[in-house]
């Protein structure tokens, strides 16, 4: 019996990015529905009622929520192919503290950037750079994050590269001066379909925040 | 050659009771080590530098942080004894999504629920209550959130159960007549030594807001 994937996303967000890439790694055919989070879904409602957000990963009938908790079950599932974690206890526990550290930090951070101004945003900015310097640090001369193979940290942190761009032109900044490193550790798993295919475009991102906060 | 475990903790520390009830629960023997977060140690700027912060397990040298990322590694590293995550992805997940959901929820309440008054703090009670309701929805009619056994859920979520005795002598919550299933789930985790072992005694926990009550002038 075939698997039925439903994925209830929305196109800009890097946690559904997330989602899609994992998807894409293992070659796993699904159904995209993208919702408007202004009018959620009775589907959105129904399956994911405790936090009542997205991404939400629907197979064959049953939920499963929080991007990084629906990754490791993507990793789990399709478990003969493109291995997502790695399979030491030690290395899979790094993995998961860095994909932490990025979910405490980085959009709650971000947000600042287009969401305040003067030395409100000049902090924001700084403390932005200074979260992704920590991972450049982390990330070392590495190819990718746990080492040769690109895996579950790369995902978790490579869709926030499509928002670059709008925290760069509502910031007045460029990421790239700041961390090089990164940006070619980015460009790298942009070269990967997987990736390319499941990251909103940097404009459109730019738009849509343009337009919800009004800027 | 032996494991060397060593267990960079603060006794009040909800996250740091979650690994020492997971430490207790699978028979590891470690060395537990009692932080001043006032002055912290050499260790554990090293051991944590990002956040330091405890609890921080030690595994022959290397740090594991942050508690459910250690709860987890604890569990696939010792995993021929009293496993804390299902087999199956699907519960495994289910597993995962409500432990986030206790660090996300029922962390932040606690300590509202020391500082808040009138108003603000029936809000905060309302919402912790709803909180509960969910969790209970979750057991459902299983012994523990783990099944017949404890798995993650229990011990995620246990360390901050248990300083429900103390709300209640305070008169800031009432769980027994609203939340019976989960009074009646917490009793039962009690049972077992290497919880009832793992947390500080009700008195010790009740003293501790009475000083700290002091403290804040909040008597």
């Amino acid at each position: 019996m075939a698997d039925e994937v439903v994925l209830l996303d929305l196109y800009v967000s890097m946690f559904g990015m997330r989602v899609r890439v994992a998807l894409a790694e293992k070659g796993v055919k699904y159904e995209y529905k993208e919702e408007d989070l202004r009018n959620k879904s009775q589907l959105l409602l129904q399956m994911n009622p405790v936090h009542k957000k997205i991404p939400v990963l629907i197979h064959n009938g049953k939920p499963v929520c929080e991007s990084l908790i629906i990754v490791q079950y993507i990793d789990e599932i399709w478990k003969d192919r493109a291995p997502l974690l790695p399979s030491d206890p030690y290395q899979r526990a790094q993995a998961r503290f860095w994909a932490d550290f990025i979910d405490k930090k980085l959009y709650d951070i971000g947000k600042k950037i287009y969401t305040t101004k003067g030395e409100e945003q000049e902090a924001g900015k700084k403390e932005f750079i200074e979260v992704l310097r920590v991972l450049e640090g982390e990330l070392g001369d590495k190819p990718y994050f746990m080492g040769e193979r690109f895996g579950f940290l790369d995902i978790a942190l490579i869709t926030f590269y499509s928002w670059f761009h709008a925290y760069e032109t509502l910031g007045n900044f460029s990421i790239e001066a700041e961390c090089p490193t990164l940006i070619s550790w980015a460009k790298r798993c942009m070269q990967k379909e997987s990736v390319s295919r499941s990251l909103a475009d940097p404009k459109k991102v730019y738009e849509f925040l343009v337009e919800a906060y009004g800027l | 050659m032996a494991d060397e475990v060593v267990l960079l903790d603060y006794w009040l520390s909800p996250f740091g009771m979650r690994l020492r009830i997971a430490l207790a629960l699978k028979g590891i023997k470690y060395e537990h080590k009692e932080e001043d977060l006032t002055n912290k140690s050499p260790l554990l700027l090293q051991s944590n530098p990002v956040h330091k912060k405890i609890p921080v397990l030690i595994h022959n040298g290397k740090p594991v942080c942050e508690s459910v990322v250690a709860l987890q590694y604890i569990d696939e590293v010792w995993n021929d004894t009293a496993p804390l995550l299902p087999s199956d992805p699907y519960l495994k997940s289910q597993a995962r999504f409500w432990a986030d959901f206790v660090d996300k929820k029922i962390y932040g309440y606690g300590k509202a629920l020391w500082t808040a008054k009138g108003e603000e703090l029936e809000a905060v009670q309302k919402d912790h209550l709803d909180c509960i309701k969910l969790l209970e929805g979750e057991l459902g009619d299983k012994p523990f959130f783990g099944g017949e056994t404890i798995g993650l859920l229990d011990v995620t979520l246990l360390p901050f159960a248990s300083w429900f005795s103390v709300y209640e002598k305070f008169g800031n919550l009432s769980l027994e007549a609203a939340c019976p299933k989960f009074i009646a789930w917490l009793k039962r985790c009690f049972l077992i030594q290497s919880v009832s072992e793992s947390l500080p005694a009700a008195e010790k926990l009740y003293d501790y807001v009475v000083q700290m009550k002091k403290k804040l002038g909040t008597e």
